[in-house]
């Protein structure tokens, strides 16, 4: 198998020129999807028979829910990346990559706390599946803190993956805390293996808002890792000669 | 792969399913501590604590909702099909609160066997459907033997 582009990702400086090629189409991509699932899930897709109204905030806080566990998703991953092969974009990847998710998760956490009290009748409740969410956003929290009060660069990196890869553990945690636990929280309404517990022109919105929240979190997390590439290798030749020529 | 590389992957390998295993046997152990709230049956076994505050959980049985006429006292029992628990509450019940909805109740268990709660919340199921086919659906639903009905999540 050829593994060429694996390693041309390792490099700062195939990265970033990658990257300013495609962080800002993608960013408009996924904002163009986000403004059509949301309008359509708002305003055009049917209400529904128990709650009404009140269910279209799913367009927001389900995509949120699913972006705060793939970006953690993907930083566990980046951090089994540098904690065995010690590559440079790692690191960089998960500075930029933890505040975007811990956003979603503030997002998802915020939006099910304005869901659940004209439904459940609360703000919020200690089930499994809040409180797990909940745990996620900390560690998040727990990620950021780690990157940004460090001095030793290396330290920091090496401590921001370790609880990276440790906090894997909570992902299953989550999905299944429905399942495992009596909860307030209903179960999943989709699966891969199972039809939506919705009809195609509610969930056709919701996964076009899907689509864009990637979208729009993959383009931010592009921009982010190019300035964050520049900071880091701000003493290379490639860098310095970048800013000379473009002003960057 | 590289002997060192190897070795952290390992390694890492290693923590993790000692780590997670660990965090599994907690969470089992844990596993009454977890649950938001007991069902009937627990209560009529006696698993649930007595003297204290706690929730109970179950679906709201048809036909047992009363309300009183003056004030907003309300009565009514809740299933796991199983067992059934009574439950008494004063004050406003949430929006989704009605027949045959999954509910969990903050209360206590009174002497006589019935729960007095302070706080009731409604649960919601994973299903959504504009109101026309959920009417559709019902229609179809008595029109057809009562064998086909199905029982809701809650």
């Amino acid at each position: 198998m050829n593994w060429v582009w694996f390693h041309k990702l390792g490099s700062p400086k195939w990265f970033f020129q990658w990257a300013s090629k495609w962080s800002t189409p993608v960013f408009y991509l996924g904002l163009l999807c986000l403004l059509v699932g949301v309008i359509w899930g708002l305003v055009f897709a049917p209400t529904d028979y128990q709650q009404g109204e009140t269910y279209r905030i799913i367009y927001v806080h389900v995509p949120a829910a699913v972006l705060a566990e793939s970006c953690y998703l993907s930083l566990g991953v980046a951090g089994l990346v540098y904690l065995v092969w010690q590559m440079k974009m790692a690191p960089i990847f998960i500075k930029s990559m933890a505040p975007v998710g811990a956003a979603m998760a503030a997002i998802a956490l915020i939006s099910g706390a304005i869901w659940g009290k004209p439904t459940w009748g609360t703000w919020w409740v200690w089930d499994a599946r809040l409180t797990s969410v909940l745990v996620l956003f900390i560690l998040y929290m727990g990620i950021i803190a780690l990157q940004n009060t460090l001095e030793d660069v290396a330290l920091a990196n090496q401590a921001a993956a370790i609880v990276s890869v440790l906090g894997l553990i909570n992902l299953p945690i989550i999905k299944y805390s429905v399942n495992w636990w009596n909860t307030l929280h209903q179960p999943a309404s989709f699966g891969l293996t199972k039809k939506p517990a919705m009809p195609m022109e509610m969930w056709l919105p919701l996964l076009i808002s899907l689509v864009g929240f990637y979208f729009l979190v993959a383009g931010l997390a592009m921009w982010r890792m190019q300035s964050e590439i520049l900071l880091r290798e701000r003493r290379s030749q490639w860098v310095k000669e970048k800013v000379m020529n473009d002003g960057v | 792969m590289h002997p060192i590389r190897k070795k952290r992957l390992i390694t890492i390998a290693i923590i993790l399913f000692v780590l997670s295993s660990a965090l599994g046997l907690v969470l089992y152990a844990l596993q009454q501590n977890i649950n938001l709230f007991y069902s009937p049956t627990q209560i009529a076994l006696g698993e649930a604590p007595q003297n204290t505050t706690i929730r109970a959980g179950g679906m709201v049985v048809k036909g047992s909702v009363k309300r009183d006429a003056n004030t907003l006292d309300v009565v009514f029992s809740v299933t796991d099909f199983k067992h059934s628990l009574q439950i008494q509450y004063q004050g406003i019940l949430p929006d989704l609160f009605r027949e045959g909805q999954g509910i969990v109740a903050q209360g206590k268990m009174l002497s006589n066997g019935v729960f007095s709660a302070s706080q009731v919340l409604a649960k919601h199921d994973e299903k959504y459907m504009p109101p026309e086919v959920s009417e559709a659906l019902e229609k179809a639903q008595n029109d057809s033997t009562p064998t086909s009905s199905s029982v809701n999540d809650y």
